[in-house]
C-alpha cells in the first residue's frame, strides 16, 4: 500500500469531527509551529518540501508565499481556493466532505507561516453542504481554542471564515476568486500586479488551492525534507487523484507521484480497469482543459517507456506526444466514447463559463461550441475541421487568464490525435449518428518517432 | 434576463436582516460588499429567487447602488431571475457526467415532469434543467436541489423516479 498523508485517517468512524480529528494526531502541527517555530521556519520547510500547487498550475507554493508583500501596517490574507470546477475534479469536494479538519488545521498553520490574521475558504457555492461542515468545524475550533484569539496561548490570533460562489468556473482562477470574494462579478484581473503584491482589497494575499493547504500539514509535522522523499524528482508528495468516467471504481485515490498510469488504471488497488469489460480509447489526465490522449500515449511516453502519473512525466513530450497532471481530474474514455461528442461538450462547457472580457475567449468559444456541434451531429465539412484548428490557435494565449487556453488545448489535441474520427464524421455525416467510431488504432503500440523518421527518408 | 416589470415588494424578516448582518460581521469595516454573494444565497433560500425589488433592498442594506447587485446576479449562474418550481432539479451535463449517460437522465426528468428545461410544473412544484460541472464526476450522473444543494449521485432512472416520487409526498 502506498503512503497516505492527506487521507490515512479518512475511513476512522467520526474523523469529521474535532475529537476524533485529534486524537488520530490532528492539530499537531498548530502545536509545533505556534510554539516551536517562527513563521519564516514554516516557510522554510513548505520550499523544501517541494510542495507544487493542487489546483491545476502546479507552481511551487513555498515560493509563491515567498513572493507575498510585508508592508508595514497592512493586513495580509491567505485565501482558500475552494472553487472546485474543473470537470473532472472532484477530489477537494472529498477532502472537505470527509476530514474538515485537516483543511482547517492547514489554514491555521499556513495563515501563520504567511502572517494573516484574517483568512478565508472560498468554496463554490453548490457545495452548500461542505459550507456547512466547514462552518461546523471552524465552531469546534474556535471553541478549543485553536482559532480566534490568542490562539493556544501564543498571541497569535486568526478568525476563519467560509465565503460561498455563486455558482462560475471563472472564480476558480485566482484574480477572479478575489473579485468574487469582493462581491463583483468573477472577472481576471490583469496581472502585474500579482495577488502576493495587491490581492483582497488591494492587499498582499496568497491564494493556495484547498488539496495544498492540507498538504501542509504532513509537511510541517514530519520536516519538508520528509516530505520531498515522496515522489519522483520534482513532483514531491502525495497527490489527490479524481477518477471518473468508465472506470471499474471511479473515486478520490491518494497516490505517491511516480505510480505508472497503468497501474492507477488497472489495478485493483486504484480504479481496477475499464468498466463492462470495456477496452481504454482514451484519457484526459489532468481535468477537462489538458490534451486528450489515445490510451496508447495514455500508457507509454513516445520512446515506449511507461508514462507515470507526474507532473514531469505526463508532460513529457509536451502537447505533441504529452498532457499535464492538472489538478489531477483523471477521465478516462472507454471504446464507444466519442472523442468530437467529448470535445464538442467541453467546449460547450467553456463557452457557457467564460466570462466574455476578452474577445478571443467570448467569440472564440462560441465558434468552437458550434463548429464541433456541426460537425458531430452530421452537417460538418473537411474544412470545419481546419476551422476549429484556425479558432482554437487564435485564442491560445490571447486572453487575460488561462480560461482561453483551457478552451483551445482539448480541441487542439483531439484533432492532434483523433484527426480520423473527426474525418469519418464528416464522411460519414450518417452513419456516425447511429454508431461509433470505436477504438481504431489508438490503443495499438506507438511507433517511434525515429521509425517515422526513416520512413520518411 | 432581469425581470424589470412591476413586481410586489419584499420585506426582509428581522431574522433575515440578522443572518445578514453575521454575514458582513466577516469582513473588514467598509467592505460589506463582500457579503453580496452570500446574501443573495439568503435571499434566494428564502423566496425562491432573487427578485428586482429584493435585489434594491439587498443594495439598500449593503449601501451600494442597485446595478451592483444585478450584474453579480445575473453573472452567476446560481442565481434565478424569474421565479422557478419549488424543486429545481440541477442536473450536471458536463463530460464525466454525460460519460457514464447524464443525457439519459435529463431526458428521463423531461418526460417524467413533462416540462421543458427551465419550465416549471403546473402545479409549481417542479422545475429542471442541465447544469455544468458539480465537481461530483465520480459519482456520476448527479443532480442537485437547492437551498441547500442536496446531492444524488450515481443516478438511474429508477431512482430519478422514486426521488420525484418521493418529493411528490412531501
Amino acid at each position: 500500500m502506498a503512503r497516505k498523508l492527506l487521507l490515512e485517517h479518512i475511513n476512522v468512524p467520526g474523523i469529521q469531527t474535532l475529537t476524533v480529528y485529534r486524537q488520530m494526531g490532528g492539530y499537531r502541527s498548530v502545536e509545533k509551529a505556534l510554539k516551536t517555530m517562527s513563521p519564516e521556519d514554516v516557510v522554510e520547510e513548505v520550499k523544501k518540501s517541494g510542495l507544487r500547487g493542487r489546483g491545476g498550475a502546479g507552481f511551487p507554493t513555498g515560493m509563491k508565499w515567498s513572493f507575498l508583500a510585508k508592508p508595514e501596517g497592512v493586513p495580509r490574507y491567505l485565501v482558500c481556493n475552494g472553487d472546485e470546477s474543473e470537470p473532472g475534479t472532484f477530489k477537494d469536494r472529498y477532502l472537505m466532505t470527509h476530514i474538515p479538519h485537516a483543511l482547517i488545521e492547514g489554514m491555521i498553520v499556513s495563515s501563520y507561516a504567511l502572517g494573516a490574521n484574517t483568512s478565508y475558504i472560498y468554496v463554490r457555492g453548490e457545495m452548500m453542504p461542505q459550507i456547512r461542515i466547514l462552518e461546523r468545524a471552524i465552531a469546534e475550533a474556535k471553541a478549543a481554542g485553536l482559532l480566534g484569539q490568542n490562539i493556544l496561548g501564543t498571541g497569535y490570533n486568526l478568525e476563519l471564515y467560509v465565503q460561498p460562489g455563486g455558482g462560475a468556473y471563472i472564480c476558480g482562477e485566482e484574480t477572479a476568486l478575489l473579485e468574487s470574494l469582493e462581491g463583483k462579478r468573477g472577472n481576471p484581473r490583469i496581472k502585474p500586479p500579482f495577488p502576493a503584491i495587491a490581492g483582497l482589497y488591494g492587499c498582499p494575499t496568497v491564494v493556495n488551492n484547498v488539496e495544498s493547504i492540507a498538504a501542509v500539514v504532513p509537511i510541517v509535522n514530519d520536516g519538508g525534507e520528509e516530505y520531498a522523499k515522496i515522489g519522483i524528482g520534482r513532483s514531491t508528495g502525495t497527490k489527490l487523484i479524481s477518477a471518473s468516467g468508465n472506470l471499474v471504481k471511479p473515486g478520490v485515490y491518494e497516490i505517491e507521484l511516480g505510480l505508472p498510469v497503468e497501474e492507477f488504471i488497472y489495478s485493483d488497488e486504484y480504479c481496477g480497469g475499464i468498466a463492462n469489460g470495456k477496452r481504454l480509447k482514451a484519457t484526459v489526465a489532468g481535468g477537462s482543459s489538458v490534451p486528450i490522449l489515445p490510451a496508447n500515449l495514455t500508457l507509454k511516453l513516445a520512446n515506449g517507456d511507461p508514462r507515470l502519473m507526474s507532473y514531469e512525466s505526463l508532460s513529457e513530450g509536451g502537447f505533441a506526444t504529452g498532457t499535464m497532471l492538472g489538478s489531477g481530474g483523471f477521465i478516462a474514455l472507454d471504446e464507444d466514447q466519442c472523442v468530437v461528442r467529448n470535445t464538442w461538450n467541453f467546449s460547450r462547457f467553456y463557452h457557457h463559463e467564460s466570462c466574455g472580457q476578452c474577445s478571443p475567449c467570448r467569440e472564440g468559444t462560441g465558434w468552437l461550441e458550434r463548429i464541433l456541434h456541426k460537425i458531430e451531429f452530421g452537417h460538418g465539412t473537411m474544412e470545419d475541421i481546419d476551422l476549429l484548428w484556425d479558432v482554437q490557435r487564435k485564442i491560445e494565449g490571447n486572453t487575460i487568464c488561462p480560461l482561453g487556453d483551457a478552451a483551445a488545448w482539448p480541441v487542439a489535441s483531439a484533432i492532434r490525435h483523433f484527426k480520423d474520427e473527426f474525418e469519418w464524421h464528416v464522411k460519414e455525416p450518417i452513419k456516425s449518428q447511429t454508431q461509433h467510431y470505436g477504438l481504431a488504432n489508438y490503443a495499438n503500440p506507438i511507433i517511434k518517432t525515429e521509425e517515422i523518421k526513416s520512413e520518411n527518408i | 434576463m432581469l425581470k424589470i416589470e412591476e413586481q410586489p415588494p419584499v420585506n426582509f424578516s428581522s431574522e433575515l436582516l440578522a443572518k445578514f448582518d453575521e454575514v458582513v460581521s466577516r469582513y473588514p469595516a467598509g467592505k460589506q460588499k463582500s457579503a453580496l454573494l452570500p446574501i443573495l444565497h439568503l435571499v434566494q433560500a428564502e423566496y425562491g429567487w432573487t427578485s428586482v425589488p429584493a435585489m434594491d433592498k439587498v443594495a439598500a442594506f449593503l449601501n451600494i447602488e442597485p446595478i451592483e447587485v444585478y450584474e453579480v446576479a445575473s453573472f452567476y449562474t446560481m442565481y434565478f431571475l424569474e421565479p422557478k418550481g419549488k424543486y429545481v432539479l440541477e442536473v450536471c451535463r458536463t463530460g464525466p457526467c454525460c460519460l457514464v449517460g447524464a443525457e439519459k437522465i435529463m431526458k428521463h426528468i423531461e418526460t417524467k415532469l413533462g416540462v421543458k428545461e427551465n419550465e416549471v410544473t403546473p402545479d409549481g412544484l417542479f422545475s429542471w434543467r442541465g447544469v455544468e460541472c458539480l465537481a461530483a464526476c465520480g459519482y456520476g450522473p448527479v443532480l442537485q436541489i437547492g437551498p441547500e444543494y442536496t446531492f444524488y449521485e450515481n443516478l438511474t432512472e429508477t431512482s430519478v423516479d422514486q426521488l420525484i416520487d418521493d418529493l411528490r409526498k412531501k
